[in-house]
């Protein structure tokens, strides 16, 4: 149990945390064929994209209401007409995600009335879905707006029928789930024989693949009939609870019921995922996922000794440290510093003594003495003046190639993991010296004075 | 906000700049923002502008008042180095709740500039206003002030809120809060008659360090860089110049106007990039400070410089003459200024075969023909998917460009290289075109290209 506590700064320093507008956003790049806007300064739109690239190392979709001093006082909704028309002709997509901003938010656009007079003005955006989603800057962050929008995505396009696809199941991924696993887990579900629906599929679109043809909108991810189809699922699998509000709307919508996974890294984790997969399908756990447990088991014992007994600092939106948090110290580390961005219910129950809503100044100041510092790639500087090597976690990840590509849930996730993690254990090994066990001064002193007098 | 708007009107009348003045009298108060296009608009925020122009203080600490959204989503991501302190890197943001914008955010952050002074010590605090504070209003200014008061040191507030408009206009709006706040409030220990600025280089890749060996090597002392690789107190001791530089951006005229107005300290615009444009810029600072008195053999001092190192940075272009010879470059930038850029490419034996003119002047088109012939293509703006069908269509074996357009070329499976404010490489100089040359020969002759553009065998 974790006492939580929320910093006190006036001053946030090296800040962990990012806006939930672009957590939104990266929601929606989980759609095909979809066009995110930020309704808001052409800022808000410009930094979200560029840590994007820098993060996926690819062409972002993300565009701007470009809103100025004057349509900020005067209203938006010229500005959100015009951004959709302009998107509509231009790109041609299949959806468009809008999420407000600070700015919009502190207005008080009523983005509901505006998207209302905008529909029955244009009878020609008729056929084309738009998801709003209220996500001001200065409230939660952005793991919340990630899965306010999933939300949002399922209240707008989800639909209740009495059609059940046999084998079909929903899968909804959270933010902190990488391409890499997103791509694992559903191998893991088709292995039972079912096949997901996972909403927003990052894996389709910010995989970095070469497609066929330039494209101003996402290169793949859940297409909108994909998600109408969604109430014909026999279940829906949330990973991460930040996807619970998410997968509740979903049951409330369709009746689809659902099953919430805390996380999928870990040898116990993944075994409940598993017999809950082989319950809902009937069929036993495949042989290639025994074998891959077998493995983990072997990878635990090998890592082991040098994971035991060290002592990790790490800074993350509340799922990834939940994940990270619980597998290192199932793995015999002692979690010595929990730094985080929001609230979550799983907060209270991290296997360490406090967890700080904060930033990195304040994950610097508890990682002294750490063996490890675990957060994503803008600890780099707290790593180097604590003088403890640094793995990366979480986004952005800048500093480092196929961020998107790693691997860390499931039983080959997992394994991976602790390779990871050791290898930077042994890397940064501590060597014995002849000066490595200097008596203390005292007994120095003592013998010192012991010996003067003759 | 009067006040802002004001400043606003002020730097859009720019008598420094010919393009501005070539402007009705109602048009010129437009300024050079251009109405953007919501849907269809790309680029940065008056804020960003402001950050990028004055972060490269290094030694100064930077507050940003406003939500997560404006630090946290762009802290540390841009590539101004520097020689000694860090402090410019820590992320600094007083990152508002909802209570503060309901109650004010002015208490917040007075305190957060308490805070930094205690903890970091920095020289000065730079603030900088956001769209929610500015529309709530707080009033930075009088924060600033009282803090000032307060803890006895400099606490700049830099009044360029997002939504006032462009990059462009941060950049200039950060200029004035130098003047306002900054410049002319210290004095140096010494003076000498070799003293300049430079203003409008940021130091990017540490580009300054490929001009800086020159210049000692001349004697010439960097008064104040404003801002790369900066210190605070160099810049508050800019105006004893004795000439200042204002590298080719507009961003910042504003800055080396004034400061000719007020300290009598004349300026050219020049440019680092290209072999004859640095050797122009070397000659012009020379002939600027012998004209303000240093004695006249920096002149021929200067020439036998620029002799030796056109040499032989021409040597080593030359030597990848045979290799990049007939090789057809796509040129894309807000607006190419640095003709002597493309002139040393073509002297290499490169040809361009398109560049786009957004921002250029009448003048700078006519200078692309002159250079390029009448049959160059220039582009007002090309569309990304252009861009894209032009590249995979073979017209062109490499485009240079920013970043933002990077994955258009790589996505077609052709060489790129990123000559905007991200890049990694320093291009300034003599040796900074000897780098761009070897980058693109790099780039061209990598056996990566032969490869990705294999089919694979089952489409045969």
């Amino acid at each position: 149990m974790a006492r939580v506590t929320v910093s006190r700064k006036a001053c946030s320093v090296n800040p962990l945390k990012m806006s939930q507008p672009i957590g939104g956003a990266l929601a929606f790049m989980g759609m095909a064929n979809c066009m995110p806007v930020l309704h808001g300064s052409q800022g808000c739109t410009a930094f979200g994209l560029v840590l994007f690239v820098r993060h996926f190392r690819e062409a972002i979709p993300l565009q701007t209401t470009a809103m100025n001093e004057v349509t900020t006082i005067m209203g938006g909704m010229d500005n959100i007409e015009q951004a959709l028309l302009n998107i509509a002709k231009r790109a041609t997509p299949e959806i468009i995600g809008l999420c407000t901003t600070g700015l919009t938010e502190t207005k008080g656009e009523d983005v509901h009335g505006d998207l209302k007079l905008i529909r029955e003005r244009h009878p020609e955006l008729a056929k084309l879905p738009i998801v709003f989603v209220s996500t001001p800057d200065y409230k939660d962050a952005f793991q919340d707006g990630w899965g306010k929008t999933v939300t949002r995505i399922i209240e707008e396009l989800a639909c209740r029928t009495d059609d059940r696809i046999p084998g079909q199941v929903n899968l909804l991924p959270g933010s902190h789930l990488t391409a890499a696993d997103i791509e694992e887990v559903v191998e893991i579900v088709e292995a039972f024989g079912l096949s997901p629906i996972v909403l927003p599929d990052l894996s389709g679109s910010l995989d970095g693949h070469i497609p066929e043809q330039f494209s101003p909108t996402t290169i793949g991810g859940t297409t909108v009939d994909e998600v109408r189809s969604m109430g014909c699922s026999i279940t829906t699998l949330a990973i991460g609870e930040q996807m619970r509000s998410a997968a509740m709307e979903l049951e409330m919508r369709t009746g689809v019921p659902f099953a919430l996974f805390e996380r999928l890294t870990g040898l116990e984790a993944n075994d409940q995922f598993l017999r809950h997969l082989a319950a809902l399908s009937g069929r036993p756990v495949p042989l290639k996922l025994r074998r891959q447990r077998s493995q983990l088991v072997d990878a635990m014992l090998d890592g082991h000794f040098f994971t035991g007994g060290k002592k990790i600092a790490i800074g993350a939106e509340p799922d990834l440290l939940w994940s990270l948090a619980s597998f290192l110290s199932e793995m015999g580390c002692e979690i010595a510093a929990a730094v985080t961005t929001t609230h979550s219910p799983l907060l209270e129950n991290m296997p360490c003594e406090e967890v700080l809503i904060g930033d990195l100044e304040d994950l610097e100041i508890r990682g002294n003495g750490c063996d490890l510092l675990v957060t994503h790639s803008h600890g780099r500087q707290a790593s180097v003046r604590l003088g403890i090597p640094l793995f990366r976690a979480g986004l952005p990840c800048f500093d480092r190639l196929g961020a998107n590509h790693r691997l860390s849930v499931g039983y080959r996730g997992t394994r991976n993991l602790i390779f990871e993690i050791g290898n930077v254990f042994l890397e940064h090994g501590h060597e014995n010296t002849p000066d490595s066990w200097p008596l203390p001064k005292e007994t120095a002193e003592a013998t010192h004075e012991s010996v003067a007098p003759a | 906000m009067a006040a802002l708007n004001i400043k606003v009107q002020q730097v859009f009348d720019e008598p420094g700049c010919e393009k501005n003045q070539a402007k009705g009298e109602k048009e010129r108060k437009k300024g050079c923002t251009k109405q953007l296009t919501p849907g269809a608009a790309a680029g940065g925020c008056a804020f960003d502008g402001a950050k990028i122009a004055l972060q490269p203080i290094t030694d100064a600490a930077h507050i940003v008042h406003g939500p997560i959204a404006c630090e946290g989503n762009s802290w540390d991501n841009r590539g101004s180095k520097s020689s000694g302190p860090l402090i410019y890197r820590t992320g600094f943001t007083t990152d508002i709740s909802e209570t503060d914008v309901i109650y004010g955010g002015e208490k917040r952050l007075y305190k957060a500039i308490r805070e930094v002074i205690e903890k970091y010590s920095p020289p000065a605090v730079f603030v900088y206003q956001t769209c929610v504070t500015g529309l709530i209003g707080d009033e930075i200014e009088a924060v600033c002030k009282a803090a000032r008061a307060k803890f006895g040191r400099p606490v700049i507030p830099v009044n360029a809120p997002g939504f006032v408009g462009s990059k462009n206009l941060g950049n200039k709006l950060a200029g004035e809060a130098l003047l306002d706040y900054v410049i002319g409030t210290e004095e140096p220990e010494v003076m000498t008659p070799y003293d300049i600025n430079i203003i409008g280089e940021y130091n990017l890749a540490g580009e300054m360090w490929q001009i800086k060996p020159l210049l000692d090597h001349l004697g010439i002392r960097v008064l104040a860089c404003i801002s790369g690789d900066a210190r605070y107190h160099h810049v508050a001791r800019a105006h004893r110049a004795r000439a200042t530089m204002m590298v080719c951006s507009k961003a910042m005229i504003n800055v080396a106007r004034k400061m000719e107005e007020r300290y009598g300290i004349p300026f050219f615009e020049g440019s680092f990039y290209g072999i004859s444009d640095t050797s122009d810029a070397l000659r012009q600072i020379a002939t600027l400070l012998v004209r303000r008195g240093a004695p006249e053999d920096l002149l021929s001092r200067t020439e036998i410089l620029i002799r030796r190192e056109e040499a032989r940075a021409w040597e080593r272009l030359h030597a990848h003459s045979r290799r990049l010879s007939g090789k057809r470059v796509l040129l894309i930038t807000g607006g190419v200024k640095s003709w002597s850029v493309v002139s040393a490419l073509q002297e290499v034996g490169l040809e361009i075969v398109g560049t786009s003119v957004k921002k250029s002047t009448e003048e700078d088109k006519q200078r692309v023909k002159e250079l390029m012939g009448d049959d160059a293509h220039m582009f007002d703006d090309l569309p990304p998917r252009e861009m894209y069908k032009m590249l995979s269509e073979s017209r062109a074996d490499i485009m240079l460009s920013g970043g933002r357009s990077q994955f258009v070329a790589l996505k077609a499976r052709m060489p790129w290289l990123d000559i905007n404010q991200e890049r990694h490489h320093a291009y300034a100089g003599y040796e900074g075109m000897v780098t761009l040359v070897q980058e693109m020969d790099k780039a061209l002759h990598n056996p990566v290209w032969a490869q990705v553009r294999k089919e694979p065998p089952w489409h045969a």
